[in-house]
């Protein structure tokens, strides 16, 4: 196998994404596993302060692929930095975040090296010296063992499946050359939001609110408040124009795994069940005990979430004092 | 402007999906296919832009005969024309050996402008839109719920985590749908009338000039070793209560001190 472990990191604005620890802390895993090197990328237009914090992850080196044509995400320019940065003999592994960015590159990155990708992996493993990558497909109801044979090999990592852990390292930056010109496309405005709210698939808790809400998602708001929790919505809440689009989790929404997911008035369609299945805990709560969320859920309360869920963060409040 | 949009019949999102005895596919039989949702929005962006600006939108398919029911369907609902690449050296190709086959195709016909869908909702891989583009040579915009025509240039909204950026890009360019994109419509009945008369043109990996041994089963990057159903989760754990408050308490409590996630 060839050598080698990279773990490509992910930067908005000059503070990396969670994910972005995610993979480091993997390829750390796995280059030990293999008794091989870590190497970490990083991206962007002057990422001096990010190549230093990304060593409290374990790399034993840093490529900084720092170039003003880098400054805002564009497929074609990051596809051809990565591709000039990791020409030459490929490593044993490429993993990055499957995030809308990490997809979006790994897609185009693949392509240009004619390389396997393992799209959305919630685990890998080393069996017999070689990677098995797991990954959902048809939204979760299968899942898939897969194998790449030959170099170069890229699994793209659901974010906030993968263990974190620090292991601070001195690693030596490398900061190659680039010829970025000529890139197509151009960022002519970004839109952000900045109220500082949680993004659902970083999200440790989610509180997430369905057609049961009846558009009056106050007390779901007022718990997540309480928990740090961020909000997601099922489509029908979508669809009656209560939340956003972005908002919404599912097969046609986003696929997150937080470690709690509390489902309220929600009634748990197989499309809703999709997007939220790899969570760790899931806790529903429903007026109709039949409700199809409770056969998927761990912890279920059958009741008027109006009545619940202020009464629950009440007692979240009295928790944390 | 012509428009070229990839469509792919997947399996209803509603249907049971069962492993094949051989343990690394899936039942085909007793499965009701559909129009991949993603590539129903991307059909729907090309039909407005075609009415807006005038034009024509051929959609592509490959995949077994059943597929043809969905390029009908696109036909059905107002695209032009379509192709159909069918060949049994195609099938079980994976994401990149498609890509390599539906670039083929797109490189024997005009394009301005290429629409297909994030990501396919049967295998999920979120990448057949970008490798036709990298094939191609062209720009792509993924994740896109806002398209704008300019003077040869696209603008594509994009939904990133957290916000949207608007990128714009040169033509010819391959957009993928996100949803919010549009509400896509139905096949009418006089629609599906027309579709009937439509041309459907099928094509095989010879037509297009394409190596068999470089797609399917036989070209096959990633290799599944074994599919297999999710972990069953253990028995849903009820909380009752006299009042709220005693269910809220107990919740919060078997949350804290049992499942220590608050
Ligand atoms: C191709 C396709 C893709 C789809 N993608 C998605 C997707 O990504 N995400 C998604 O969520 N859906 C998706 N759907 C839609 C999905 O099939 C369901 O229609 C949707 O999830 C239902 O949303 P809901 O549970 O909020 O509403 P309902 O099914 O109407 O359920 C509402 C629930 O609230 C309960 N309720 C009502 N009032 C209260 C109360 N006061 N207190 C407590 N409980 C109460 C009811 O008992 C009921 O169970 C998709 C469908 C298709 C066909
Ligand atoms: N066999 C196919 N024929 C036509 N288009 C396809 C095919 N496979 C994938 N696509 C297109 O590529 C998109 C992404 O698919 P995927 O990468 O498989 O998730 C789909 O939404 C389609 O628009």
């Amino acid at each position: 196998m060839a050598e080698g472990i990279v773990a490509v990191t992910e930067q908005r604005d000059g503070t990396f994404r969670k994910v972005s620890y995610e993979v480091a802390s993997e390829g750390r895993r796995l280059a030990d596993a293999l008794g091989t090197t870590l190497t970490a990328v990083v991206m962007g237009s002057g990422v001096d302060p990010l190549a230093a914090e990304i060593q409290q992850y374990g790399p034993d080196r840093v490529l900084a692929l720092d170039h003003p044509e880098l400054a805002d995400y564009r497929v074609e320019a990051y596809t051809e930095a990565l591709a000039q940065a990791l020409a030459g003999d490929p490593p044993a592994l490429i993993l990055i975040g499957a995030t809308v960015q990490g997809k979006d590159l790994a897609a185009r990155f693949a392509a240009r090296r004619d390389a396997g990708l393992a799209m959305d992996c919630t685990a890998i493993e080393l069996r017999d010296g070689a990677f098995v990558f797991t990954r959902p497909m048809f939204g979760g109801k299968i899942l898939a063992e897969v194998t790449i044979p030959e170099a170069p090999r890229i699994a793209a990592v659901r974010p906030n499946v993968l263990r974190i852990e620090r292991r601070p390292a001195q690693a030596a930056v490398a900061k190659p050359a680039l010829a970025l010109q000529g890139i197509p496309t151009a960022v002519v405005e970004k839109r952000m939001d900045t109220s500082g709210r949680i993004e659902l698939t970083e999200a440790d808790i989610i509180v997430s609110g369905g057609r049961g809400t009846g558009g009056n998602f106050a007390p779901l708001e007022e718990l997540a408040a309480a928990l740090g929790a961020a909000v997601g919505a099922s489509r029908s809440a979508v669809d009656e124009g209560w939340r956003k689009h972005a908002d919404q989790v599912g097969q046609t929404g986003k696929v997150v795994s937080p470690t709690l997911y509390v489902a309220c008035g929600i009634s748990g369609a197989i499309q809703h069940l999709a997007g939220m299945s790899s969570s760790k805990v899931i806790v529903a709560i429903n007026k109709d005990p039949d409700a199809p969320i409770f056969a998927k859920a761990d912890y279920g309360v059958v009741g008027d979430i109006f009545q619940i869920l202020p009464k629950v963060t009440e007692a979240v409040k009295a928790l944390k004092g | 402007m012509n428009i070229v949009v990839l469509v792919k019949q997947v399996p209803d999102t509603e249907s049971l999906v069962q492993i094949a005895a051989d343990g690394v596919s899936i039942r085909k039989d007793d499965v009701k296919w559909i129009m991949n949702p993603y590539d129903e929005l991307a059909v729907e962006e090309a039909l407005r832009i075609r009415e807006a600006k005038g034009g024509g939108v051929t959609v592509v398919s490959c995949g077994g005969p059943k597929a043809q029911e969905t390029l009908r369907t696109a036909l059905a609902m107002g695209a032009d024309k379509a192709v159909h690449i069918q060949d049994p050296a195609a099938e079980g190709a994976d994401a990149l050996g498609t890509a390599r086959i539906l670039a083929a195709a797109l490189k024997a016909m005009p394009f301005d402008l290429i629409l297909c869908g994030q990501r396919g909702v049967d295998e999920d891989n979120v990448q057949v839109g970008p490798a036709v583009a990298e094939r191609l040579g062209i720009p792509h915009l993924s994740f896109v719920i806002k398209v704008e025509l300019l003077d040869g240039r696209v603008r594509g909204h994009r939904v990133v985590e957290g916000g949207t950026v608007v990128v714009e890009a040169p033509l010819p360019a391959l957009l993928t749908t996100q949803r919010g994109l549009n509400d896509p419509r139905y096949a009418s009945l006089p629609g599906i009338m027309k579709a009937k008369k439509k041309p459907l043109e099928v094509k095989s990996l010879a037509d297009l000039g394409v190596d068999p041994a470089t797609v399917g089963a036989a070209g096959r990057k990633v290799v599944v070793r074994a599919l297999k159903l999710p972990p069953a989760r253990q028995a849903v754990r009820m909380i009752g209560g006299e009042t709220p408050e005693a269910v809220a308490a107990e919740l919060v409590r078997v949350l804290h001190e049992e499942a220590k996630l608050i």
